[in-house]
């Protein structure tokens, strides 16, 4: 094989998607090695993270034990603010899980190669954010033993009633299941190639009896890779709408009510880019600390990380539009009830909130258009934690301050959280991580099948060329 | 028989209680067996766990036990095992109209009954299931109550079933029984009754009168002393004054064109039967092109912005001391045309003119608060207008006998007692040790008296200090009689046995008297035998029960003249130092009702404060002093001293502070102990209403408030200086003149374009339900919400809930202030659930617990729903209520108490709703139901909506309240809905609202308007 010789100017333009990969086999070995480590070989520092977020995982299960047995009333909210935290960390989790999708789904579809790299844990954060979030909607109820099963089309001998088709909860209730059921689909299916290689490799007999069943029969034959490459195009193909449709039909609960706040027409196309602005925010917390934990700077290179910030970019500035446009109607309706909303949502009492999320979401992205800003590891970790936090308060805005102080001025109330609402939130972020930390255990966080065509794309775009280079 | 009670299923079972009885009674003072060594030998640990085991105070007993112990040692302390406790009583008792001949289990069954407070007297009906009062409302044929009952009186209900009452005989703090009571009595030597003293409250009552008389004829030199916190005494003396003869007083506020109140909340607390608001609204509906020449015009003079305050066409502000310059100057003012430039004289001035135009269809009332002169010269002014005998009429005083009463009276009593010459104190039904005057020291008095027995209701403050306490029978649980101030009486009839063996002011006057008869029925009954004529004796007495007023005792006419020399107006108060008024606190009275759960929860008609009490200051007062609401003051004049928390109220007079009675009491129950401030504590005999002197300091200290309404004004908070805020259209209102010249106006106020929908519409066919509240005439005065709250088993959360804004009444009463802070008006609006067409709540419950019922009900399916609370949010009209917690659970948890006890007041006819489910009013959905299935059971032939009466229309004083089928063109709500004055609240957002409401229209003096 012949030395390659890359130009360094080309290598700064257009960098490679993966660096210092030695061979396939190499390649192979460093994402394998994580998952068939022994206990000790696993750095401590992964272990003493593991245990911090499970015990949140404990408090979370406390949290909701004593809500179940108490009722709401533990939580802070009150008449008229019926929905507070519960249902803004719903949507923040629900918004988290769509990065997930629009790299595995729709960059896929576009031939994205760069998603290689980061798709595998952008989908397992998808379907972790979505258990997240499924979490509140059944247990914001008044009767979550009740609602468990009267909020699904089961045939119940109770009352012999359907669902109420025209509510949009109902509509929520399919979009996530929906939503949760492709997800989960995408991502197994690609993640068949890689655990059949971890069933090859394995020694003990435990591991290879798991991965053989969950590897499906997996033996690499062409005919194989065919009907996989089909399947995948198929439930990509299926992903990508659903990338537009679940946050719809989340912002549904609000935009088709009446109360002044909620009932907005752009909100779908708001909510969409907010998710997947928060969702490209989350991923990039993840990769990063992952990227650290396990050593992978080789694998998940900054020129990922640039274009993710690209997007963050985009989005951020969709969401600042939207936030303008919210501003312009209020104005431009001549209703009364809805100008007050939004002079109250900027200068009422939640006006810490307002500016908070108008701050981390549109102002402080607005440092990406500097390629110094997007490739900085710390000012990128940074921004990815202030996103989450503006667009959590997106949601806590729109959601709970609208309720504040709707139409009879006789009824306007005010919400704190309690201490339930507090730690059953710090008890999901926690449910979040351990999940997340236990995949990049025990899976191949980094798609293999994948990472090993773009790696050996790479080395031949430039071996091929002897070192000279032609877009001059 | 009715042996089919609750109690009695629940009591039959178990045998222990009967056991436990004996020990409870037995084992504190001759134990047969000793349980160890520290009960042999008697120390104070085993004295100390007796007391904690078999004590003097229920609450007491109960605490640190289960549930399960505590309902044997109630059973058993309290002598429930062997009484079937919620059986009928034993006397015979005539039903109403509504009643039925033969007994059918589980029909509601409806007796006459009375019930007295503060010198007057309202007739009830009440509904009884299987011998348990469940709800209080009006007797339509009592002349003081034409149908309505106040707040106070439905809420009483709730006190027969509250497990904090007395329930043993007390003896020197150690529990007793009633025999050893009457045991004692027997060794007392009265002699002449030279060391005996009665105290009582206002004594309404024919039979208790009798037994008085009685009482001073057996001991002569015995004395009866009538105390009450809130009383009528400066009105009767205000009468003597200006009439020389004792008369009682009848303002006939539906008779006149102008009334002026000197200090007079005739429509909130200083009239505790619904008589005044009937007759005020009367004149405040409005059907036709007449009705409009009808509506009168209501001046108020006052310091604490009242009820009537808030329904006057003007009010002037001013302390409470100064009350009385001011009616000295208007009956001045009616020979000459006074000058002035300030508010005051325009105000004097533009009611002086009014008063004499309108001549005999004028009137003028003073306050309960304010002194006998401003009564007589009230009076004085009613005769020179030649409104006497019109708009206000007189009859004779119906008690004559020895008796003195007030705060003079009680002053001299607390004297006698404390120099010694008291030897006997019979204390029936009152609590001096709380409501006496600061000064007086009674309760250091009451210990120098060697006798004191207290009949109470409570093991109350006056409980604690008195050598015997004897527990009350609850005007529910015994036989009496009471007297309204025009001299009509009605017949107390119990409704069930005293649960609590507790036993009446009669029989306990019966055992003094050592009178043949000894049983509430046989004193009742007997008396009204030597009073109604012998002939039709029987029959009279059964037509008094049922009809539930005693025929023949109205009082007579009389035509009393002023004697204008007899009245001189005293010069006005000093006006140094802050003025401190007194005020009859809506929700407590006088601390009667502190431990009502209902009543607490119940905002503060003006204030919306609930769970307390607190000073009010004007807003001018807060900015100069810089005081937020909830900062503590400290109160002081002398060593009288209050520390309490302050509120803004707008409107309130400056210079001055009022504070409501009946809060901080020391001894109450678990709902009213250490509830609010004690404004006892700086009340003296002097300064009785108005404590003049006072100065107000803040202590650094701050105090939580609860309060129902955050925002109090239709125009939205300036949070932009550049913005001028919005008006919002909520409650709308005209004046007659400019609704006269345009009647569209009230709907004008709301532009709402042509609201189309892409779909067909529903049509709304047959029967269909509609309400329509007239704001004209509501007064905001809180019938509704304990009617609703009673009918519907509304439960009670708590002052922490509430703080977290989760109260349930179904209807609240919202109030807004319009105008200037300092000194603004006030309306009110009634808010139920507005049983939209277009329901928003509807189309977003996922479960489909809430859907449209074919009559137009907006219906809640309970047991469907899974509490998702978006209904709620989508509800603009925010009347929907969520159960956070288990209320019934935590209110019983919190008071320890058996749900067995606490249920028994609960209408069997509505669901009692689980924790994690939303509620709201239904329209009283039961009372539909039942009238449908009466129309059925009777073979009429068809169901029209006829005799439907929800329970808040059922109760309002003011018939503000229109309810029944809106496509029958003949109903009222029909009528009233087609009304020009008629709108729907957020009309645009084309819900199409069932309830509407009918615009107010005011009154006012163009004189004053135009300033």
């Amino acid at each position: 094989m012949s030395t390659v010789v890359q130009d360094p100017q080309l290598l700064e333009l257009n960098p490679p998607l993966v660096q210092g990969t030695g061979d396939l086999h190499d390649l192979t070995d460093q994402i394998s090695s994580v998952i068939e480590a022994q206990v000790f070989e696993t750095p401590l520092k992964y272990w003493i993270t593991l245990a911090c977020t499970s015990s949140i995982v404990l408090l979370l299960g406390a949290m909701i034990t004593y809500l179940v047995n108490t009722g709401i009333g533990v939580w802070g909210n009150n008449r008229p603010i019926g929905w507070a935290w519960d249902i803004t960390n719903f949507v923040f989790w629900i918004g988290i899980g769509h990065a997930g999708t629009l790299i595995s789904a729709i960059l896929f579809l576009f031939r994205q190669k760069w998603r290689t790299s980061i798709n595998r844990s952008a989908e397992a954060m998808t379907l972790f954010a979505v258990m997240c979030a499924g979490i509140f909607p059944l247990f914001h109820t008044g009767r979550p033993w009740r609602a468990f099963y009267w909020l699904f089309p089961i045939p119940n001998t109770d009352l012999n009633l359907w669902q109420n088709f025209r509510s949009p909860l109902i509509w929520d209730v399919f979009a996530v299941s929906t939503y949760f059921t492709v997800s989960l689909l995408f991502w197994f299916t690609g993640l068949v190639p890689d655990l059949a290689t971890l069933r090859d490799r394995a020694t003990t007999k435990v591991r290879q009896v798991v991965f053989g069943i969950l590897s499906l029969g997996w033996r690499g034959s062409a005919r194989h890779w065919r009907h996989y490459e089909q399947a995948y195009l198929i439930l990509a193909g299926i992903s990508t709408p659903l990338v537009l449709s679940v946050h719809s039909v989340v912002s549904f609960d609000f935009a088709t009510s009446v109360i002044p706040g909620w009932h907005t027409t752009i909100f779908p196309p708001y909510f969409v880019a907010g998710a997947i602005f928060s969702g490209f925010a989350c991923v990039m917390t993840l990769l990063l600390i992952a990227r650290w934990l396990l050593n992978l700077q080789n694998l998940i290179t900054i020129k990922h990380l640039d274009n993710m910030n690209k997007i963050i970019l985009v989005t951020g500035s969709i969401v600042g539009y939207a936030y303008c446009t919210e501003f312009f109607i209020a104005w431009y309706s001549g209703s009364i009830y809805e100008r007050f909303t939004f002079l109250n949502r900027a200068f009422g009492p939640y006006w810490w909130a307002a500016w908070s999320m108008y701050t981390c979401n549109v102002f402080i992205p607005q440092l990406y258009w500097f390629r110094k800003m997007r490739t900085n590891l710390w000012v990128m970790f940074i921004i990815s934690i202030t996103t989450n936090i503006g667009m959590w308060f997106e949601r806590f805005v729109i959601i709970a301050t609208s309720l504040t102080r709707d139409f009879l001025p006789s009824s306007w109330g005010y919400y704190s959280p309690t201490w339930v609402d507090i730690c059953t939130f710090i008890g999901t972020i926690g449910l979040f991580l351990t999940l997340f930390l236990l995949f990049a255990r025990f899976l191949p966080m980094i798609a293999m099948s994948e990472v090993k065509g773009v790696a050996s794309q790479e080395k031949h775009a430039f071996a091929g060329q002897e070192g000279k280079v032609l877009h001059r | 028989m009715d042996k089919m009670s609750l109690f009695q299923i629940l009591n039959n079972a178990p045998d222990e209680p009967a056991g436990l009885k004996q020990a409870s009674t037995s084992s504190s003072t001759t134990p047969e067996y000793w349980r160890s060594l520290d009960q042999l030998a008697d120390t104070p640990e085993f004295q100390q766990w007796v007391h904690r085991e078999f004590p003097d105070d229920a609450v007491a007993v109960l605490d640190g036990n289960s549930r399960r112990s505590m309902l044997k040692i109630m059973a058993a302390s309290f002598g429930l095992a062997g009484l079937a406790a919620c059986r009928r009583p034993e006397m015979r008792m005539a039903p109403q109209a509504r009643g039925r001949e033969d007994y059918i289990p589980g029909s509601p069954y409806n007796y006459t009954s009375a019930f007295a407070l503060g010198g007057h007297a309202s007739g009830l009906v009440v509904q009884t299931y299987e011998g348990r009062p469940s709800k209080i409302e009006g007797n339509p044929d009592h002349p003081s109550s034409l149908g309505a009952a106040t707040a106070l009186a439905q809420a009483s209900v709730l006190g027969v079933y509250d497990p904090d009452r007395a329930k043993v005989v007390m003896e020197g703090g150690k529990e007793s029984t009633w025999e050893e009571f009457e045991a004692a009595l027997k060794t007392l030597s009265l002699g002449d009754g030279s060391g005996l003293r009665f105290l009582s409250g206002t004594v309404v009552s024919p039979t208790l009168e009798s037994q008085r008389a009685e009482a001073l004829k057996s001991f002569p030199k015995a004395k009866w002393v009538e105390y009450e916190s809130i009383a009528r005494d400066n009105e009767r003396a205000g009468a003597l004054l200006a009439f020389g003869q004792a008369v009682d007083v009848h303002p006939q506020f539906d008779r006149a064109k102008v009334i002026l109140s000197l200090d007079f909340d005739f429509l909130g607390n200083d009239w505790p039967t619904p008589l005044a608001t009937k007759l005020f609204s009367k004149n405040r509906h409005v059907d036709s092109e007449e009705d409009l020449e009808k509506i009168s015009r209501l001046y108020v003079v006052e310091s604490q912005f009242s009820l009537t305050g808030a329904n006057a066409e003007h009010r002037l502000r001013m302390r409470g001391g100064d009350v009385q310059q001011f009616a000295a100057d208007l009956s001045a003012a009616l020979g000459t045309s006074p000058a002035g430039s300030d508010r005051r004289a325009k105000f004097l001035a533009a009611v002086a003119k009014d008063l004499k135009a309108a001549g005999k269809e004028a009137l003028v009332v003073a306050g309960p608060r304010q002194p006998a002169v401003v009564h007589a010269l009230a009076h004085q002014i009613n005769q020179t207008l030649g409104a006497a005998g019109e708009t206000i009429t007189f009859t004779k005083a119906a008690t004559t006998d020895r008796v003195e009463s007030g705060v003079d009276a009680l002053k001299t009593l607390t004297g006698e007692m404390t120099s010694g010459q008291v030897s006997t104190l019979i204390i029936l039904g009152a609590n001096p040790a709380y409501t006496a005057p600061a000064d007086l020291q009674f309760g250091a008095a009451l210990a120098k008296v060697a006798n004191s027995i207290h009949l109470g209701a409570e093991n109350d403050e006056t409980a604690a200090a008195a050598k015997w306490h004897l527990p009350e029978a609850h005007f529910l649980e015994a036989w009496g009689d009471a007297r309204s101030t025009d001299g009509v009486v009605a017949i107390q009839q119990p409704m069930i046995e005293p649960i609590f063996g507790g036993r009446s002011a009669i029989e306990v006057m019966a055992l003094v008297l050592d009178s043949k008869d000894k049983k509430g029925y046989d004193l009742v009954k007997n008396f009204w035998a030597s009073q109604l004529p012998a002939a039709s004796r029987d029959n009279a007495w059964k037509k008094a029960l049922n009809d539930g007023v005693v025929a023949g005792t109205k009082s007579a006419e009389v035509k009393p003249t002023v004697d204008s020399k007899r009245i001189q107006a005293a010069p006005a108060a000093a006006a140094s130092g802050i003025e401190v008024g007194f005020l009859p606190s809506a929700t407590t009275w006088d601390g009667r009702f502190a431990n009502n759960a209902w009543m607490q929860e119940a905002p503060d008609p003006i204030t919306k404060l609930v769970w307390d009490n607190v000073v009010l200051v004007s807003p001018a007062m807060a900015r100069e002093r810089n005081l937020k609401d909830g900062d503590m003051v400290a109160l002081t004049r002398g060593n009288l001293k209050l520390e309490a928390a302050v509120m803004t109220q707008p409107g309130h007079a400056a210079n001055a502070v009022s504070i409501a009675l009946g809060y901080g009491r020391p001894r109450s129950g678990t709902v009213g102990t250490d509830v609010g401030f004690n404004a006892g504590l700086i009340r003296t005999s002097d300064g009785f209403w108005f404590g003049q002197g006072f100065s107000m300091a803040p202590t650094g200290a701050k105090h939580i408030l609860a309060n129902t309404q955050e925002h109090g004004s239709m125009e939205e908070p300036q949070l932009v200086a550049s913005i001028k805020p919005n008006h919002r259209p909520l409650v709308r209102e005209s004046t007659i003149e400019d609704y006269k010249k345009n009647a569209r106006i009230i709907e004008q106020m709301n532009e709402v374009p042509e609201l189309d929908s892409i779909y067909p519409q529903r049509t709304w066919e047959g029967l269909q339900w509609g309400m329509a509240i007239d704001l004209g005439a509501c007064t905001g005065c809180n019938a509704c919400v304990i009617a609703c709250q009673s009918e519907n088993n509304v439960p009670s959360v708590g002052k922490d809930q509430v703080l977290r804004g989760r109260e349930m009444h179904w209807i609240r009463m919202d109030r807004y202030y319009v105008g200037p802070v300092d000194d603004p008006r006030a309306v009110e609006q009634p808010i139920p659930c507005m049983q939209c067409e277009n329901a928003p709540c509807e189309n977003v419950c996922p479960v489909q617990a809430t859907t449209h019922s074919p009559e137009g009900l907006n219906d809640m399916a309970y047991n469907r729903c899974v509490g998702t609370r978006y209904c709620a949010n989508n509800c603009p009209f925010k009347v929907r209520h969520f159960n956070f917690l288990d209320w019934h659970k935590n209110f019983l948890e919190r008071r320890r108490i058996e749900p067995e006890l606490m249920s028994m007041v609960y209408n069997p006819d509505v669901t009692v709703r689980m924790r994690g489910i939303m509620e709201k009013c239904t329209y009283c959905v039961q009372r539909i139901q039942e009238a449908r299935i009466s129309t059925k059971t009777d073979g009429r032939k068809e169901f029209t909506g006829e005799g439907v009466v929800t329970a808040c229309q059922q109760t309002c004083p003011a018939d503000a309240i229109a309810f029944g089928n809106i496509n029958d063109p003949n109903s009222k709500v029909a009528k009233l809905k087609k009304q020009e004055r008629n709108y729907a609240m957020l009309a645009e957002l084309d819900v199409r609202p069932r309830t509407t409401y009918l615009g107010r229209l005011r009154n006012p003096n163009p004189d004053l308007e135009a300033s």
